[in-house]
């Protein structure tokens, strides 16, 4: 099967949403196309076709261990998605409906990208094109948390252009052809011009790492996530951030081959370690559970980061908690935006009683803040122990006491917010506005679902699926 | 290759840089902001001119059109929708990023000379040109207030990186030279709706009032 169906299948989708006329019906067009995804993901994962060395696109073990997360993902959001557009039926969903579709297939472009401009291309139109889905509330709040996603993921993204083109001119100054395929810069290995490689390594860690949400350069991520509906942000931290990871970890590989593995190992654990310590940090000082839901992604990819720094071990651990983190984190976000629509309110200075007026959705909130907070036997708690496990293996004693200090710290910022607004009495505010908001299963049922897969994948992680881990260690980290 | 008209160019944008830096109308921001983008949509034409053919014809066209008409034309809505004219209060003054702009671009030319360059490119201005512009955009940045003269910024800065690509205008696939082209129009298009609805929201363009969401 072409891989190339992948991209297709939700553009067209697309396309079908955006004549589509009816308003109430098509928000339906997104479980059908995601579960359509899914099947083809997974079609694909068991039977992985052979990629060309030289193709600009194709499922390659890197696509292969971590493509499927996202689509699985897509589909429990979009199936939310049919109860949230119902319930915000005032609202046209044309754009959203389409766009949503559009960022699934472009997901998949950058995700099997084999060539850097081709990455880049997907990585912007992907940045463009959750731009309206940021504002849908319309608010002025909203507004303003898209300036600044504008201002600072562009500068980012256009940041990653300079790095490509740096990495292209390292080619062409060794006397290479300037070919931007992995595969060829790859092979031009250690032939490529030092200095502009270094000089690329900084832009493109920049520039992605703006786009994954690194600290400092996460400004942009708790505005977004706090003022988007809670779809967008599942999606945004769960699909777009995974994107950016994976341009890190192949471009990782054409550092390495070029012999400067060490500075880019060290640069990312650094990064990772500090994002995980600003995360922590400003996790106790917020009050706003949707931005909480922000820094938490920060955190965790600062994990991914750190993990990647850590070679081989390491970047089966990360890919682990690509998938762990991504879904424990979308039931978390789902259940959250259950809760900021009965509460009316994202503030634990509004908020609290929870339990009482949503119990299911508070349930599924304490416990997916648990499981994200690694408690076993859920998926990030197997993930987190694999990289904790890659760091002292590799002899990095300190790296892993900060590690652990800050996960302790971003716990006791996740329980503060998160107990502050689920227990205690519910304002009599709180308490009017929870009765307009039903707990029907259309909004109960996807998150529950994500925390099951997250206890699968803890308790049961599939053989095949460590396996495709591996294969991308076997992949960029061939052994000399 | 024709280095001294490239070069001329490249001095000319590099000069428009301060313009900008300097200009606090907004009009006359916008139009160093679109001659430069102009200037920029010749040069491939300049350097490719052995081999002439349509489609570097047609990039160059679309980038000429898009950075010299069509985006500069929608600023300058936006720009009577709001009704300012000028950057009042900028974080940073006129003077002090002028002086900066310049240093910068002294410093381009010498952190330029640093880098290793072909023996084709050690001639051209193209290295120290994207340095200073893209020295400059970050400036307007984080110094302007307006978001016209913010997305100016950006402007500039993109023009920078534009320049740097011109280096590799020989190895890289057209087909990835018009994807980057059309994501970065498309990207201007929607910065430029985006100030149009914080116009409307806020009733103003200037970015200090957008101070709602923070710690």
């Amino acid at each position: 099967m072409n891989p190339l169906v992948l991209i297709i299948v939700p553009l067209v989708g697309a396309g079908i949403a955006a004549v589509w006329p009816s308003n109430r019906t098509r928000p339906w067009l997104l479980p059908v196309f995601g579960l359509l995804h899914v099947v083809l993901a997974f079609l694909l994962f068991i039977n992985s076709p052979v990629v060309a060395p030289g193709a600009w696109l194709g499922f390659d073990p890197l696509a292969r261990a971590v493509l499927p997360a996202v689509s699985l993902l897509f589909l429990v959001c979009a199936a939310y998605g049919v109860s949230y557009l119902r319930i915000r039926s005032e609202r046209p969903n044309r754009v959203f409906v389409a766009l949503l579709l559009t960022i699934l297939g472009l997901l998949s472009a950058g995700h099997q990208a084999r060539h850097l401009g081709l990455l880049w291309i997907a990585t912007e139109a992907v940045t463009l094109a959750a731009v309206p889905l940021l504002h849908f509330n319309g608010t002025p709040r909203a507004f303003e948390a898209t300036w600044k996603y504008l201002l600072v993921g562009g500068t980012g993204i256009a940041l990653s252009l300079l790095g490509s083109f740096c990495l292209g001119y390292a080619s062409l100054h060794g006397g290479g052809k300037g070919d931007l395929t992995f595969a060829a810069l790859t092979a031009q290995g250690a032939g490529l011009s030092r200095p502009w490689v270094l000089t690329a390594w900084v832009l493109l860690l920049v520039g992605y790492g703006t786009k994954m949400g690194l600290a400092p350069m996460h400004t942009w991520k708790p505005d977004a996530y706090g003022e988007a509906p809670s779809i967008v942000g599942a999606v945004l931290a769960g699909g777009v951030t995974t994107v950016a990871f994976t341009a890190i970890l192949r471009v990782r590989a054409v550092i390495a081959a070029a012999g400067e593995g060490h500075i880019a190992d060290r640069t990312l654990l650094v990064i990772g370690l500090f994002s995980m310590l600003v995360a922590a940090l400003f996790l106790l000082g917020t009050r706003d559970f949707k931005r909480m839901l922000a820094y938490s992604s920060v955190e965790h990819m600062g994990i991914l980061s750190i993990g990647a720094a850590l070679g081989g071990a390491g970047v089966a651990a990360a890919l682990f908690h690509v998938w762990s983190n991504g879904l424990t984190k979308g039931a978390l976000f789902l259940s959250a935006g259950n809760i900021r629509r009965a509460a009316g309110s994202p503030s634990m200075d509004d908020v609290r009683g929870m339990s009482v007026l949503t119990p299911r959705s508070a349930a599924i909130f304490v416990t997916g803040m648990f499981a994200v907070t690694a408690l076993p036997p859920f998926g990030p708690f197997f993930s987190e122990l694999q990289v904790v496990r890659a760091a002292l293996a590799s002899g990095h004693g300190i790296a892993t006491a900060m590690f652990l200090g800050c996960l302790l710290l971003a716990f006791f910022g996740l329980t503060r917010v998160v107990f502050g607004i689920v227990d205690g009495r519910p304002r009599p505010t709180t308490r009017r506005n929870a009765q307009r908001f039903v707990e029907t299963a259309g909004v109960i049922v996807p998150p529950l679902v994500l925390l099951v897969l997250s206890l699968w994948l803890g308790l049961f992680t599939p053989t095949i699926l460590r396996e495709a881990w591996l294969a991308v260690v076997a992949q960029l980290f061939p052994t000399p | 290759m024709s280095g001294g008209t490239l070069n001329l160019l490249i001095g000319l944008a590099m000069g428009l840089n301060l313009l900008a830096l300097g200009s606090s109308r907004l009009p006359s921001l916008i139009r160093a902001m679109s001659l430069q983008g102009v200037v920029l949509g010749l040069m491939p034409l300049l350097m490719e001119h052995e081999t002439l053919d349509w489609r570097v014809f047609a990039v160059a066209l679309a980038t000429m059109v898009g950075k010299g008409v069509i985006i500069p034309g929608l600023l300058r809505r936006a720009m009577r929708a709001a009704n300012i004219e000028r950057e009042i209060q900028p974080f940073l003054g006129y003077v002090p990023s002028l002086l900066l702009g310049a240093g910068g671009t002294i410093a381009a030319v010498a952190l330029a000379r640093a880098l290793p360059l072909l023996p084709e490119h050690t001639g051209t201005l193209l290295v120290p040109g994207a340095i200073a512009s893209i020295l400059t955009g970050f400036i307007l940045l984080i110094g302007r207030v307006k978001a016209i003269s913010q997305v100016c910024g950006y402007l500039i800065l993109e023009n920078g990186i534009y320049l740097f690509g011109l280096l590799l205008i020989h190895s890289t696939p057209l087909l990835v030279e018009s994807g980057i082209l059309l994501d970065v129009t498309v990207g201007v298009f929607v910065i430029g709706i985006i100030v149009d609805r914080i116009q409307r929201a806020f009733d103003s363009l200037d970015t200090r009032k957008l101070t709602t969401l923070r710690e």
